[in-house]
């Protein structure tokens, strides 16, 4: 990224690899998320900042869109049917919202009782939520940028390799006051990282819809 | 921390003989579906029956080893589902986990669907119809409105009620699974309703693996074209099942499947 890309930034900060962050964005900021070093999943969570309870919904966006991957113009709507925030640009064109977030009891499944011991997003995201009153009650099922999740016509649902290439980026734009949760996604069991978690970088700008 | 070559290609290994156990394995041996005039339930192992009028909603709890039949009488109703272990509710239906950790969006007979927790929550042991959707979830105020031109009675605020009458709230609604609601998707990743797929009488049976608090939500799916909707009760009936044993299909149909279960009988040693 170049430095003409955040001279109008109100905020920036790299975020390391397996980490967790949140920020409230205002109505009208715009959050550029940044695969840095490439193929690097960020699990997301927004919740309404002024009513916690309003929050993500991964099927309410999936019903509106009446498609399955997040990308260019995707609104993402709250358990409320409220549009949250919009995807107002795009440089990867695949994310996902189906597939939710590593936790150890999900790797233990996947992987085997040896990983259950491996950090994960879950632990990420309680962390990061205990900061702001919310728990594990509190997690619904995600957002996973720069996630390739292909479904197919049968059924076939599938970790493949992120297409993201490095400095890729992703562009949310709140349609409301939000509070946005990142987990820089730990996982070293499947594509989702390229098996080696990388650091991100966030962006935050005032000016809408960019 | 960083990965070594070493590491990453040996996750990577066994990535991929999972994918191939999980997506060419584990599919040949899941069983056919079950006849609409099979799988009778004996009369002495009938707990409760119960009809769940159009729009409505009911509340059922199940022990573990309890199966709850539900069966789409008329063909043209669709059940939203979500649940919670009754002993910790903040363990709950998890349908991305269900999805992802079987390799599979196509949830029916054979298969399980899992609580957040890496636990088989239920398993699907019956099954006539196996299309069943859990990526677009239930009806809503916003969906009612722009498929009828009217607000109804929908499964959200069904689940919001419901909810709310065990000590829940909002915070703990998760994302659904909806029966007899047969949504494929098109290599664009559209979503489509299958014509077809729907037939008067199709049931599945589901058993609980843990103790459980069951909500249903008779409404129609938001995807669901048939106008006007669905105007039918649908039949619960809650019914002792044989336990999972070491050679239970659900247990056994993945390796994946056969893990989660293990986890899920510590709770009860």
């Amino acid at each position: 990224m170049s430095n003409a890309d955040i001279s109008d930034a109100a905020y920036i900060c790299d975020i390391p690899a397996e980490r967790p962050w949140s920020r409230v964005l205002r109505k009208g900021q715009t959050l550029r998320i940044i695969d840095s070093e490439g193929q690097q999943a960020v699990d997301a969570l927004l919740y309404c900042a002024d009513d916690k309870s309003e929050r993500y919904s991964s099927q309410d966006t999936l019903r509106v869109q009446g498609s399955a991957y997040i990308d260019l113009g995707t609104r993402l709507m709250s358990n409320r049917g409220r549009v949250m925030a919009r995807i107002t640009a795009d440089t990867c064109g695949r994310h996902d919202t189906s597939a939710g977030c590593c936790s150890c009891e999900s790797n233990a499944v996947r992987f085997g009782e040896l990983t259950k011991y491996q950090h994960a997003c879950r632990e990420n995201f309680m962390l990061e939520l205990s900061k702001h009153g919310l728990t594990k009650r509190d997690i619904v099922s995600n957002l996973n940028f720069f996630m390739n999740v292909p479904i197919d016509p049968v059924g076939n649902f599938t970790v493949v390799d992120g297409i993201s290439a490095p400095g890729n980026y992703v562009d949310v734009t709140a349609e409301m006051d939000v509070l946005f949760v990142i987990s820089n996604c730990p996982q070293v069991n499947n594509p989702c990282n390229g098996f080696n978690p990388t650091p991100i970088r966030v962006v935050v700008r005032d000016a809408p819809g960019l | 921390m960083s990965q070594t070559r070493e590491q990453i290609e040996a996750n990577r290994r066994r990535y991929e003989e999972l994918r191939a156990a999980g997506q060419e394995l584990a599919p040949k041996g899941l069983p056919e579906p079950t006849a609409r005039d099979g799988a009778p339930i004996a009369p002495d192992a009938v707990i409760h029956r119960e009809n769940v009028p159009p729009g409505w909603y009911a509340i059922i709890r199940l022990r573990r080893g309890d199966a709850l039949r539900i069966t789409d009488e008329s063909g043209r109703s669709s059940v939203s589902l979500i649940g919670w272990r009754e002993e910790d509710t903040s363990e709950r239906i998890n349908c991305a986990d269900t999805v992802k950790v079987q390799w599979s969006a196509a949830v029916g007979k054979g298969r399980v669907i899992l609580s957040d927790m890496g636990r088989v929550f239920l398993s699907v042991i019956e099954d006539t119809s196996c299309a069943h959707d859990l990526l677009v979830g239930g009806s809503t105020p916003a969906s009612v409105l722009a498929a009828f031109g009217a607000p109804g009675r929908n499964t959200q605020e069904n689940f919001l009620a419901a909810a709310s009458k065990i000590g829940l709230d909002v915070r703990d609604i998760p994302p659904c699974v909806t029966f007899f609601a047969p949504v494929t998707l098109d290599e664009a990743g559209r979503f489509h309703w299958q014509e077809g797929r729907k037939r008067p009488g199709d049931f599945v049976d589901l058993r609980a693996e843990m103790n459980l608090i069951l909500v249903v939500s008779n409404c129609p799916h938001p995807l669901d074209p048939a106008r006007p909707a669905a105007t039918v009760p649908v039949s619960l009936v809650k019914h002792r099942a044989a336990a999972a044993t070491a050679e239970d299909a659900c247990r056994t149909g993945s390796p994946e499947a056969n893990r989660a279960f293990a986890f899920t009988d510590r709770l009860f040693v």
